[in-house]
Order: C-alpha cells, then sequence, then structure tokens
C-alpha cells in the first residue's frame, strides 16, 4: 500500500470519527463514546503508518540516509503533518480532560483538510533535497516549528468557542471580533477551494499556484465583475457569520463544553506551544541559517513575521500573568495570535511573494 | 518610566507594526521594485511615497538608526522591569521553606486529616518515602511544631529572569557582531586564491590571510538537475604556509581565525574553457588498466602505452538535445552535465571523433577502450560566504539561556509541601497543606498519589 492510500483510509476515519462523536453527544451512551475514540485512534495510526511509509518512498528517491527522508519538505508534506499534530493534540486532551465534547468539532477539521489537500491537486511528489536543506537543525526546526502551529491552532479554537459562548449582545465588541474573524476565515477558504477548483489544469506546479493564482478566480480576477462579485460574497460570508453566530454557541453549550474549560485550553496550549515556537521555530531556525548561510537572523518576511507572533504570544502570557487578563480580552489576544501564525505559515510564501512576483510581471 | 508595562506594550507595537511594513516593502533593493508595489495601491503618487517613506529609512529598515533605537528601549525596558522585580523573587528563590505559623498553616491544608491505618512511627516513614517517590528527596522534621516538610524547584522562580537575559545576550551579540565584525562574498576560481573578500557595500576587506580553491565539484541526483551536494576543496595559507585544509559543503563551513567560509553558491565560467584542464581516465582495451590523461582544448595529447593522441575539439557545460530541431545544444549556463568532443589521432591522422558526456558511463565507450570525462578543472567559481561574527557566541549562549529558562518557566513550579501527624486509636491521620507557583491540576494528581502510596 502507498502513503497516499493510507492517507485515504485516515481521511476516511476521521469523517468517521465525526459521525460517531456526534452520536456520541446526541445519545450520551458510553460505548459510543469508545467507539468514537476507538475510530479517531485507528485513523492516527493509518495516517502514522502513512508518515513512515512515504519516509520510505522517499528514502528511495532521495538517496541521502534515513535522516534526510523524513517528509516534511514541501506544503503537501508539512499540511499533512499539520493535521498530524492536531490529532495528537486532540487525543491528549480527550485523555488528560476526559472529555469528548471536542471530538465532534476536531475530526471533521482534520478529515476536510486531508480531503482538501488530497483533493487540492498540490503535489505530492517526492522531491530529493536540495543541499541547503540538508540538516539535522532543519529537521528539528519544521518539526517543532509544525508542532507549535498545531498548539496554536487548537487555542485559536477554542479560544474563538469562548467568544461564542460568552458573547450575548451582537453589539458588543467581541462578538464582532470573533463572527468576523471567522467569516473572513471561512470566506479565505472558501476564495481557495475556488482557485484550485478554477486552476486545477493549470496547477501542475504547485509552488507556482500558489504564487502566480491565489485568489485569481476570486479577489485578483482580472475581471472586475468578478472582484465585485467576490466582494460581494466575502461581505455576505461575514454578514451570516455576524447574524448566525448565535447558533454556534447554542451547538457549543449543548455539547457541555465549559468556558472555564475553554480559557484553561486556550492558556494551556499557548504554554505548550510557545515555548516550542521559540526554540524550534525561532532558535532553531537561526542555528541552520547561521549553518548553512552564516547569517543567523536576516530580517527577511518569514523570519520577521515568525518574531511578530512570538511578540503577540509573549504579549499574551504577559497579559495575563502580570494584568490578570482572564477570558473574553485574552481569548481575543489568543485568536490574533494565531492570525499572525497563519500568516507566518502560508501568508508569507503566498501573499508577499505573490504580491512581489504579480509586480514584477 | 522605563519599568512600565505600558511602555512594553508600546515598544511591543511599533517593532511589530514597522516590522510589517519592513516586510512589505522589500528591502535593499532597487528603487523601481518598491516605486512599482507602491504604485498598485498609491496608484500615480508612488514616486511621492516612495520619497517619504525612503526619506524615514524604511527602504533599509531594520538597519535604521529609530529601528535601532526601538529594540535599544525594549531592551532597557526588559532589564529594568526585571530588576524591578529581581530583589522580591531573589528572596524567594533564596529562601529555603520553613515550617509554618498554625494559622498559616491552616490557610494552606489540602488534605486535611487522611487517615492511615499505622503507628506513627510507621506512618512518618512511609510519608517520607510518598515524598521521595513525589519527587521531594529531601525531607525535613521541625520538633517544636511537628511538622513534616519539604520542597522542590525553589530555584524555577528564577526562570523568567533568565529568559529576559537571554533576549539581551542576543541583542549584545548582534550589536557586538555589527560592530565588530564584517560580511561579505569571495567568487573564488578553481586553483586561485584570494586575501580579501568584497563587502556589501562594494569595499574589499582584507583577511589577513589567504584562501585557495584547488577543486569545487557539483553531485547531482541521478538523472536529474537538482544538485546534491556541492563542494570546495580550500586550503587556508597564513604566512606563507599551507596551515589547514578542508573540504566545505552547504551546511558545513571552514573556520579559522574568526572566520567562516560558507558554500554559498557557484558558477561557471565560460571564459576560462580555453586554458581548463580535462582530466580523462582512459581504460585500455588490453588489460582494463587505467591512466590519466590531462588534456585541453585543442590541444594533442598523448594516450601512455597505445600509440594514440587525442584532441578536445569542444566542450559544453550542460548538453542536452534540442526538442524540435533534435540537434545537439547547451541547455544551461551552468555544468548540469558536462561533455567533451573528443577527437583520436594516429600520427597525425584522425581516426574517430565522439562525445562523451561526464554523467553518463555508455558514452565513454570509443574504439580504443573507454574514456572516462572525470572532470573539466578550471572552469567554475566557488561563491564562498564570508563572515567574522565575534558576537555569534553571545548569540548561542543567549539561545541555550533561553531555553534552560524557558523550560523552568513553563514546565517547572516551585511546590512546597508541609504535613502534620497524629496518632489516635492505633491509626494515624495526615493533615497535608501544600502551595505551588504553577500547575496546580499536575502537583494534585501528585497528592493525590502521595496519599493512595500512604493508604497501602
Ligand atoms: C519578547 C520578549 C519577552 C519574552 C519572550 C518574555 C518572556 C517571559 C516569560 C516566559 C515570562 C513568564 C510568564 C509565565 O509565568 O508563564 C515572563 C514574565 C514576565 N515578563 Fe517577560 N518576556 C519578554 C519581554 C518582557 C518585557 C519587555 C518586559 C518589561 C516590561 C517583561 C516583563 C516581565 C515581567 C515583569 C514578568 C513577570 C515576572 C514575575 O513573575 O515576577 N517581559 N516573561
Amino acid at each position: 500500500m502507498d502513503s497516499s492510500q493510507l492517507f485515504g483510509i485516515a481521511t476516511i476515519a476521521y469523517i468517521l470519527a465525526m459521525v460517531a462523536y456526534i452520536a456520541y453527544l446526541a445519545f450520551r451512551n458510553s460505548a459510543v463514546g469508545t467507539v468514537a475514540t476507538t475510530i479517531t485512534i485507528a485513523g492516527f495510526v493509518a495516517h502514522t503508518i502513512a508518515f513512515f511509509v512515504r519516509t520510505a518512498e522517499f528514502y528511495e528517491v532521495g538517496q541521502m540516509g534515513i535522516m534526510r527522508a523524513i517528509p516534511l519538505t514541501n506544503l503537501y508534506e508539512s499540511l499533512i503533518f499539520f493535521v498530524w499534530c492536531i490529532i495528537l493534540g486532540y487525543l491528549i486532551i480527550e485523555f488528560k480532560y476526559k472529555t469528548k465534547s471536542f471530538g465532534a468539532f476536531i475530526t471533521p477539521i482534520a478529515g476536510m483538510a486531508l480531503a482538501f489537500i488530497d483533493l487540492s491537486g498540490i503535489h505530492k511528489e517526492i522531491h530529493p533535497l536540495v543541499p541547503a536543506l540538508q540538516s539535522n537543525w532543519l529537521l528539528a526546526h519544521v518539526t517543532m516549528s509544525f508542532l507549535s502551529y498545531a498548539a496554536f491552532a487548537i487555542s485559536f479554537s477554542t479560544a474563538l468557542m469562548y467568544l461564542s459562548v460568552t458573547t450575548e449582545d451582537k453589539k458588543s465588541g467581541p462578538y464582532i471580533f470573533w463572527t468576523v474573524t471567522l467569516g473572513v476565515f471561512v470566506s479565505i477558504l472558501v476564495a481557495m477551494g475556488i482557485d484550485l477548483l478554477a486552476f486545477k489544469i493549470v496547477a501542475t506546479r504547485p509552488e507556482e499556484f500558489i504564487k502566480s493564482y491565489l485568489f485569481r478566480a476570486t479577489f485578483r480576477s482580472g475581471s472586475g465583475i468578478i472582484v465585485l462579485l467576490s466582494t460581494i460574497g466575502l461581505g455576505a460570508i461575514i454578514y451570516a457569520a455576524y447574524s448566525y453566530g448565535h447558533l454556534l454557541k447554542k451547538v457549543i453549550t449543548s455539547f457541555n463544553i465549559s468556558k472555564d474549560m475553554l480559557d484553561d485550553l486556550t492558556y494551556k496550549c499557548i504554554a505548550v506551544g510557545f515555548p516550542v515556537f521559540t526554540l524550534g521555530g525561532l532558535v532553531f531556525g537561526a542555528v541552520w541559517a547561521d549553518q548553512a548561510w552564516g547569517r543567523y537572523w536576516s530580517w527577511d518576511p518569514k523570519e520577521t513575521w515568525s518574531l511578530i507572533t512570538w511578540f503577540v504570544y509573549a504579549f499574551f502570557l504577559h497579559a495575563r500573568f502580570l494584568r490578570g487578563w482572564k477570558g473574553q480580552k485574552i481569548a481575543i489576544v489568543a485568536v490574533i495570535g494565531f492570525v499572525s501564525t497563519i500568516f507566518t505559515y502560508l501568508g508569507v510564501n503566498m501573499l508577499l511573494t505573490g504580491l512581489h512576483s504579480y509586480g514584477a510581471q | 518610566m522605563f519599568s512600565s508595562i505600558k511602555l512594553a506594550v508600546v515598544v511591543f507595537t511599533l517593532i511589530s507594526v514597522t516590522s510589517i511594513i519592513g516586510t512589505l516593502i522589500q528591502q535593499q533593493v532597487e528603487p523601481e521594485r518598491n516605486i512599482q508595489m507602491l504604485g498598485k495601491i498609491f496608484g500615480a503618487s508612488a514616486p511621492a511615497v516612495y520619497k517619504v517613506f525612503s526619506t524615514l529609512g524604511f527602504m533599509d529598515m531594520y538597519r535604521s538608526w529609530w529601528f535601532l533605537s526601538l529594540l535599544f528601549i525594549f531592551a532597557a525596558n526588559l532589564v529594568i522591569c526585571s530588576i524591578d522585580r529581581l530583589p522580591g523573587i531573589w528572596k524567594l528563590a533564596k529562601e529555603p521553606v520553613k515550617p509554618l505559623d498554625a494559622d498559616i498553616f491552616k490557610s494552606l491544608i489540602i488534605r486535611p486529616q487522611v487517615q492511615v491505618k499505622a503507628k506513627l512511627s510507621d506512618a512518618r516513614t512511609s510519608v517520607i518515602t510518598g515524598l521521595g517517590k513525589i519527587g521531594f528527596k529531601h525531607v525535613l522534621t521541625d520538633e517544636t511544631s511537628g511538622q513534616i516538610y519539604a520542597e522542590k524547584g525553589r530555584y524555577s522562580r528564577l526562570g523568567v529572569y533568565v529568559t529576559h537575559l537571554s533576549i539581551l545576550f542576543i541583542l549584545l551579540g548582534g550589536i557586538e557582531g555589527k560592530f565588530f565584525g564584517f560580511d561579505g562574498y569571495l567568487p573564488l576560481l578553481e586553483g586561485t586564491s584570494a586575501s580579501s573578500i568584497e563587502a556589501r557595500d562594494g569595499k574589499q576587506i582584507p583577511l589577513g590571510f589567504s584562501v585557495r580553491c584547488d577543486d569545487f565539484d557539483v553531485s547531482f541526483y541521478d538523472n536529474s538537475d537538482t544538485p546534491k551536494s556541492f563542494r570546495s576543496k580550500l586550503v587556508v595559507i597564513d604566512n606563507n604556509r599551507e596551515v589547514l585544509k578542508k573540504d566545505i559543503e552547504v551546511n558545513d563551513p571552514l573556520r579559522y581565525k574568526g572566520v567562516v567560509f560558507y558554500q554559498a553558491s557557484y558558477f561557471f565560467s565560460q571564459d576560462h574553457v580555453k586554458d581548463a584542464k580535462f582530466i580523462l581516465k582512459v581504460y585500455s582495451k588490453a588489460d582494463n588498466k587505467s591512466s590519466q590523461v590531462d588534456a585541453g582544448l585543442e590541444k594533442l595529447t598523448e594516450i601512455p602505452g597505445t600509440g594514440l593522441s587525442l584532441k578536445i575539439q569542444d566542450f559544453s557545460p550542460a548538453i542536452g538535445i534540442d526538442d524540435k530541431t533534435g540537434q545537439l545544444m547547451t541547455y544551461a549556463n551552468q555544468m548540469n552535465n558536462p561533455a567533451a568532443f573528443i577527437e583520436f589521432f594516429e600520427g597525425n591522422k584522425s581516426i574517430h571523433k565522439q562525445w562523451v558526456l561526464k554523467r553518463f558511463p555508455d558514452t565513454w565507450k570509443t574504439p580504443f577502450g573507454s574514456v572516462e570525462l572525470v572532470d573539466i578543472w578550471g572552469v567554475q567559481y566557488t561563491g564562498l560566504q564570508v563572515r567574522k561574527d565575534p558576537g555569534v557566541w553571545l548569540v548561542y549562549l543567549g539561545c541555550l539561556l533561553m531555553a534552560a529558562g524557558l523550560y523552568a518557566a513553563f514546565f517547572m513550579s516551585h511546590r512546597r509541601i508541609w504535613l502534620r501527624l497524629h496518632e489516635e486509636k492505633g491509626s494515624t491521620f495526615v493533615t497535608v497543606a501544600g502551595s505551588t507557583n504553577k500547575n496546580k491540576i499536575q502537583f494534585d494528581q501528585k497528592i493525590d498519589s502521595f496519599i493512595k502510596s500512604l493508604q497501602q
């Protein structure tokens, strides 16, 4: 069996797990809960094996030895690893907090993300490593960065949930903040989906796709009408999120998730993510750059954005410890932190270079 | 003023916002690029906007006086904030745990009156072993109050300060590197040496010794143009003596007297082909023994032991076949697929000619035995990034401190525990008081397992 079939099995398992988790929440039957957890673990095991199988595949193509065959070298592989980290984080939460309430949220995200990665036409090809990437520091850097991104992603969702369960008034700042953020996120995902569908045939080279085609089917289209329609669509999605945001609250409350647990989880994830990010993301990245190029810090956009992200989370920690910020205020900081994280991970490559290469054409 | 946390917030925000602008504007590039980019936002007024930004230093922002000042204020703020709080924390960290006054003990009780079916003296021993099991190795007893007490992780309270200090080390290291180091580029042709490098502003920086590149070589992944590795054989010559030899690769530099040479790039020079040495390995047909032949472009060279000679008639750094015309062509300006067109002579008579490709052994077969194209020497430049950074050890020390500090700040906690035991009707009742500065839930679980171990 090759790795992509195994990833397929993991995808299906996560989607089935979602069904089981929802059934569990509906019937409160502990046997159903056990089934849900078992399916998730099975999916996770398949996902892990797939990772190793891909390592073996890479090993054959790579001609470089096993340490140079860890499949974390392109967008496809990194997204898959990111999803793996999220499921790992979820399972830890399930066992530590002895609650299955998040399962119904996390498993569909994981399943959909894997399916999306598979369908999107992102290249799955294995490329051997160019010399600059042949470094153990880089390996540690990439792995730890993704672990921290996953921790931040979980803190983002718990913070959004926190905001959704604690805001009543549609005119209040926090309500507007979280619904608009959610709306923008959904819109970006939809726009990317449209791009992928529209340019699937063209997208023979994924990096090119990301740089040159992103949002070309929508916001950056050559046709004014499409840009206008896209903007209206964006507005509509945000408005829908704003108008129906309170329904999410109902769902979450019915899932029996308490707001204190959400607040605690937001903090815990950041408390794990921050040191891992500092060490793996910033320090190991700098050591690698120093070994490879003789420059540990060169203020390139990716580095600068990691630094900004680091500042936001440092702010989060200080606000919580020195100022005793809790609840909505701190949840908003956590959301901003993840927006910055996602920009560091994807946005820098997509938008900044995209902006410039667009200008250079 | 520097101790205020408000200032910290303002500085954080300023650094972040200006940095964002710095990632939007390309740094240190020709003005046209940024004017074009600004044109998309500001339209016709882009050149004027560019001028404003440029005057403010945004085109080389991270080196501008105001950005460095922001970093300085950040550092000062950090130092003073930490110093402000240090005495209090230092006292906490230095002061060992003491028995508690009765009313404080009462207020810290976390498990009252746990019954242990054992005599007082037995219970005491199992309390001490139980505490050892949950990490309290050094248990003390106070006779007057009858308290048994212990603590762990006292110094983890300093973790935050170690973290803050580490940031200062890193900034200091950066400053030291900036003022007492240099950074430049050195292209070196195979077989040549240099004793100075070119800084980014074009100035020559003398090294005080010289480096020579004896050979440069790229290897590729099979059947592809993706480089697998590239390496230079470097020799350091100091006071006319060869003092150091090393093959460097990407991720594996050469260091000498604080100067580090990184393998950064390479390029091919067509101009040097006429003087290049074509190193061939000729395997005789009779006994398959090989001999090396150093040939040159359009120079007749004897093949030892055969009575034949050869001449390199043409060279291509990257030979390929044009898809449309089916003709041979050179498809790249790097030595991706080097090939030599070799003509063989018997006396003065040309008897055979063919292309020999370095990467394809199939092409080495000739009527006179196999001819391997080993190397074309003297046509490639190795591109070395050269740096001297006396501050880099401070940066690394800072990184280590940061790792240690963050570990202490997030994963360790200062835990203290006090117990009182009293005997009643053959059973012992244990009352536990305790406190931790972090990770309460984990502490609670430890206490639970401690109590379980007592009751077994
Ligand atoms: C981005 C740079 C910074 C980093 C990475 C950092 C890191 C930390 C960490 C990890 C903690 C411990 C939080 C916890 O207990 O979980 C902390 C606490 C603290 N930080 Fe920072 N910090 C930074 C900048 C600053 C600045 C600029 C100030 C000055 C205003 C400051 C003042 C403090 C203070 C006063 C504490 C609390 C110490 C205590 O518990 O007594 N930090 N910092």
